[in-house]
């Protein structure tokens, strides 16, 4: 069933309608999909190479416009606004910082989006130190951002999308390529943002983070979503997940294998799984 | 034999005070599935530069020390020769591939060193069946998934005929059931073909079924070494090292924190289940859903 976009309906700030997407050389990215995206979610989309799930994205903001169906931001036909309008509402990550990045400092690269859409002086500099602020970079702010480390970049890239103050936060795989440290750190900052109020739309196939961090799911396999589902949920049908090149965590592995001795099979963290392991062995 | 051998190595980019690399010791026998484990910076790259002899040959700086290949001294081969020992698999497969065709990207190499025809065509047809990517010869690389890119730019390194396989972080662009492919195409090479497989990682989680050894390294120094049992059982001193530990180790630790039995000391998912389902008599049971 496809739902109706909901006018009233404040907590709806993004619509796919049976969005349909080819690309010139004819590749078919996008086979249709109808996607509903409420405030304040932590939404992972998720598939294997070539699935569609960047193509998706980059609808979300306008950098790629539906060929067929529509898309609804703030429950606006997205057709009808510009990339730099759509914005201001949803900021979008890219995978690789370098696209991103061209400015002489970290503090112009973080200026740059707020002074462009005509914003004052002073408030272009609250919202870039407040952006400074949150992805932890004051320290480092008069640094040219491309001689930083891929992790600094990433999140230099993120300040600037975040400077916007957009309600939604696309992120292409933020975790590419950066090692366990820089990840864990990048990840709190996400989830305080998401905690604040952001909307955060998570595209991964890293599905440890989408186990930790997400709270629901939308799998995509050959430009199509085949599920969408509460995060606890969408690891219980291991053979979609397989045909979508996915594989739940290994401790969601292991907990369908242990359903057999009764352990719940929507195990998302070591520490669930121990908890229910262990329980009952303090009597 | 002796598939690589460092001492005393230190190798410094022009420019830098610290050094790149600070090995006084590193051995690799031939035959062995070694993974490098280290955190960015930790000079992953540098030594699989080394092993191919890029570095210091191509890629100058101030060098010191011995490396050998297959127990000869790296300096004495050409780069041609040491092309056909050891073979490169880089981190994005598109820095590597630029030609037409899955086949003539195969060939390249071979071609270059005057193989002849025939001896090429073999070739082709062995390395794209070995990566699982046969029948493809005249698809265009760009075509190829994330995965098969992959699997093409090992196809290219294979025809080389090499001993040893080298792969700084192959699995960055791949999805989960890709990296599974990648890995296990190198056990197969590893046990059918006694290839050398060294893997530079972040993230141990796939590579604990396939490694026999783990290598720790941080800031330019191997730090630790050994089998994956050794190296891997202690999750937090991963973590602290800049490194994703298996989650099957996690799970083993906090349980053994919670509990005054022997300690669990299970790495993988069928490891884990095994020894949770032995110990199991006195917790779980009555838990239902």
């Amino acid at each position: 069933m496809i739902p109706r976009p909901d006018a009233d309906s404040e907590d709806r700030v993004i619509f796919l309608r049976d969005a349909k997407f080819t690309y010139e050389s004819g590749v078919e990215a996008l086979k249709g999909v109808t996607l509903v995206i409420d405030k304040g979610e932590y939404l992972a989309v998720v598939g294997g190479n070539g699935s569609g799930k960047t193509t998706l994205a980059k609808h979300l903001n306008g950098l790629l416009r539906p060929t067929g169906g529509q898309v609804l931001v703030m429950g606006v036909q997205a057709s009808t606004r510009t990339v730099a309008e759509l914005a201001r509402v949803v900021g979008y990550v890219f995978q690789n910082p370098d696209h991103q990045l061209f400015c002489r400092t970290v503090h112009d690269e973080v200026s740059f989006g707020p002074a462009n859409i005509g914003l004052d002086g002073p408030e272009v500099k609250r919202r870039a130190d407040r952006a400074i602020a949150v992805m932890n970079l004051s320290d480092i702010r008069d640094r040219p951002p491309l001689s930083l480390t891929l992790g600094l970049r990433r999140r230099v890239s993120i300040a600037s999308v975040i400077a916007m103050e957009p309600q939604v936060l696309v992120l292409d795989e933020p975790t590419t390529g950066l090692d366990a440290r820089e990840a864990d750190e990048l990840m709190a900052i996400i989830r305080r943002l998401n905690d604040e109020g952001t909307t955060i739309v998570l595209i991964t196939h890293e599905m440890k983070l989408v186990a930790e961090h997400a709270n629901r799911v939308v799998v995509m396999m050959d430009g199509k979503v085949v599920l969408d589902s509460d995060t606890r949920g969408a690891f219980s049908d291991l053979g979609l997940l397989r045909r979508s090149k996915l594989l739940p965590p290994p401790v969601t592995q292991l907990a369908h294998r242990l359903s057999q001795i009764g352990v719940s099979k929507d195990i998302l963290t070591p520490q669930e799984l121990v908890f229910e392991l262990t329980r009952g062995d303090d009597q | 034999m002796q598939a690589l051998t460092l001492k005393d190595v230190r190798f410094r980019y022009p420019g830098m005070s610290e050094w790149a690399l600070d090995i006084p010791s590193l051995e690799v026998q031939q035959g062995e599935f070694v993974t490098v484990l280290g955190p960015n910076g930790a000079g992953k790259t540098t030594l699989s530069l080394l092993a191919n002899g890029l570095v210091p040959k191509s890629i100058k700086g101030e060098f010191e020390g011995s490396v050998e290949v297959f127990e000869h001294p790296a300096p004495k081969y050409t780069v041609s020769q040491l092309s056909t020992l050891v073979g490169m698999v880089f981190q994005e497969p598109e820095s590597q591939l630029f030609c037409m065709s899955a086949e003539e990207e195969v060939a390249f190499g071979p071609e270059n060193l005057a193989v002849p025809r025939d001896e090429i065509s073999r070739r082709v047809e062995w390395a794209l069946d070995l990566v699982g990517l046969k029948g493809l010869n005249d698809r265009s690389p760009f075509t190829l998934s994330g995965g098969q890119k992959q699997r093409l730019a090992i196809a290219a390194a294979l025809s080389m005929k090499p001993s040893m396989l080298v792969l700084d972080e192959p699995a960055y662009a791949l999805d989960p059931m890709g990296r599974i492919e990648l890995y296990s195409i190198l056990s197969d090479l590893k046990a059918k073909h006694g290839m050398t497989v060294i893997v530079m990682e972040r993230d141990a989680e796939d590579l604990v079924e396939y490694s026999d050894r783990f290598v720790l390294m941080a800031n330019g120094r191997v730090t630790a070494s050994g089998p994956p049992r050794e190296m891997l059982v202690d999750p937090g001193a991963l973590r602290a090292a800049g490194v994703s530990p298996p989650q099957m180790a996690e799970v083993a630790s906090l349980i053994n924190l919670r509990r005054k039995a022997p300690p669990l000391r299970f790495l993988t998912v069928d490891e884990a289940f095994a020894e949770i389902t032995i110990n199991t008599h006195h917790h779980s049971k009555g838990a239902s859903h």
